[in-house]
């Protein structure tokens, strides 16, 4: 029955997501004066979006993590495998973006990569959560796990800025499509479609890759607390 | 207790006698606190001169380094010097505050602070402040040096680097103590500082490199002083969350 369940989920993944290609590659109008490249906007934005998501769902879980490391250890651990989880997808979306942003820039600026603002800022993004999977490894036990919440926090504090980037300082990255100016806005309605289709078609995969590492987390958590509690009693 | 051990032990709690509550826990003042603090970091630095001998030498390695590796010539030379003056700072100050941790590990010093009913902020402001020092004398010191080397004549409004570089310094040092703190428990510690420092000071090094070259070219493209205010801006929103957070890395177990 379990595994019923998790073959469909797979099954409905796999189908939105190639729906969300369909749309973004066949359905959604050629742009006027990019062409096609224009298509990257799809995947890139709404994993643009989605990483910010995550890095968010981390530092949420860091938060109640630090809150409640002494008052509830059993929550706490769940707080702490939603933490690296989270942390984790959301450097893979965020590698996504740092990838298909070049892709897009070389034909369209005739360059891979500018260092403004929002382009600095998401690298710099990216490279904090780099750090913070790169502490956890070095470090182990609750001590680490609390050392890499407070990282985390700090992580966060990066999330905004990169967010306003574009808003702030006037980059060579493009304006914001949403939330921007009055003039903001997808106009064409099978492109919006097309980025609605993909944003949650990306997310469902996310999510669905969140539950699963969470998962995972949480069954190690368990074999390290036997294995200690194995080597407190001496066996 | 006899009146002369009364004496003596009020000798070695100092020469400031702190005030005695009802339970019979001393307490002192914040202030005080960070000066008791600091006054130590001074006093093994002024005694050892480990901290500031080390960084001199290594800042003044790294300029001639970068002024070997390119050759720059007045013009470039302006362009680059901010941001081989930033790099230096950082890169001399990374062994440094490791070094500000581990001495506190020898013989468990850290445990027993960590066991004083102090506020623990205290701690961490005063190692800031110690390290801030020890960095600023570095600076001063290589500052003509620096110029000398690299032929710079600030062409731009030069007093504003004495508001640029100690807020640059201070976002630098604030947050490596922060995270020397929070290295110094992991496996390979050493390795880690940078790793983890390098990311986070990046907003503030940008700015920085970008007020100081403002400065030394003068080419008036930040009249505004932007970067300033966003250095600025920095230094207040890291120290905030470094102080609301640093007691939760002081008692990671």
């Amino acid at each position: 029955m379990k595994r019923m369940l998790l073959l469909l989920t797979l099954a409905g993944v796999a189908v939105l997501m190639a729906w969300g290609f369909h749309q973004a590659i066949y359905v959604a109008p050629t742009e006027a004066t990019m062409g096609d490249v224009q298509r990257i906007f799809y995947y890139h934005v709404p994993n643009a979006m989605l990483s910010f998501l995550f890095f968010a769902i981390s530092f949420v879980s860091s938060i109640l993590f630090l809150a409640w490391r002494r008052s509830a250890p059993e929550r706490a651990q769940a707080a702490d495998a939603w933490a690296l989880a989270s942390a984790e997808v959301g450097v893979v979306f965020c590698s996504v973006v740092l990838i298909t942003g070049p892709l897009w820039a070389r034909p369209v600026w005739g360059i891979w990569w500018t260092w403004d603002a929002r382009l600095t800022t998401t690298l710099i993004l990216w490279l904090i959560y780099v750090s913070y999977l790169l502490l956890r490894r070095f470090a182990d036990g609750a001590q680490m796990q609390a050392l890499a919440a407070v990282l985390s926090v700090f992580g966060a504090l990066d999330v905004p800025i990169v967010y306003m980037a574009n808003r702030w300082w006037r980059t060579q990255h493009p304006a914001p499509v949403f939330g921007g100016g009055p003039d903001s806005g997808i106009k064409d309605p099978r492109m919006l479609a097309a980025f609605g289709w993909n944003v949650l078609a990306w997310a469902v995969w996310g999510l669905m890759l969140l539950a699963f590492r969470v998962h995972v987390e949480r069954r190690q958590q368990k074999i390290r607390q036997k294995q200690t509690v194995a080597a407190l009693a001496g066996k | 207790m006899t009146e002369a051990s009364a004496e003596a032990s009020e000798d070695v709690a100092g020469v400031d006698a702190p005030e005695v509550d009802v339970t019979g826990v001393e307490t002192a003042g914040w202030f005080a606190l960070v000066g008791t603090h600091l006054q130590k970091d001074l006093r093994i630095e002024w005694r050892s001169r480990e901290a500031i001998q080390s960084m001199l030498f290594f800042a003044l390695l790294v300029v001639v380094l970068f002024s070997m590796a390119f050759d720059p010539t007045a013009a470039a030379s302006r362009e680059i010097a901010g941001g081989v003056l930033c790099v230096a700072t950082l890169f001399a100050s990374v062994s440094v505050l490791n070094q500000a941790w581990t001495r506190e590990i020898r013989h468990d010093v850290l445990d027993a602070l960590r066991l004083t009913p102090a506020d623990r902020s205290a701690i961490f402001v005063a190692k800031v402040l110690a390290n801030f020092l020890f960095v600023t004398v570095v600076q001063v010191l290589l500052g003509p040096v620096f110029f000398i080397f690299y032929n710079l004549r600030p062409l731009g409004n030069g007093w504003l680097l004495l508001a640029v570089v100690p807020l640059g310094t201070w976002a630098l040092v604030a947050n490596g103590t922060f995270f020397a703190a929070l290295s110094i428990r992991s496996r390979n510690r050493e390795l880690l500082l940078p790793l983890i420092l390098f990311p986070i000071f990046l907003p503030a090094l940008l700015a920085m490199v970008l007020a100081v070259k403002t400065v030394l070219t003068g080419d008036g493209s930040d009249p505004h002083l932007l970067w300033l205010k966003m250095l600025a801006g920095y230094d207040i929103i890291f120290m905030t969350v470094s102080l609301l957070l640093f007691d939760t890395v002081l008692q990671a177990e």
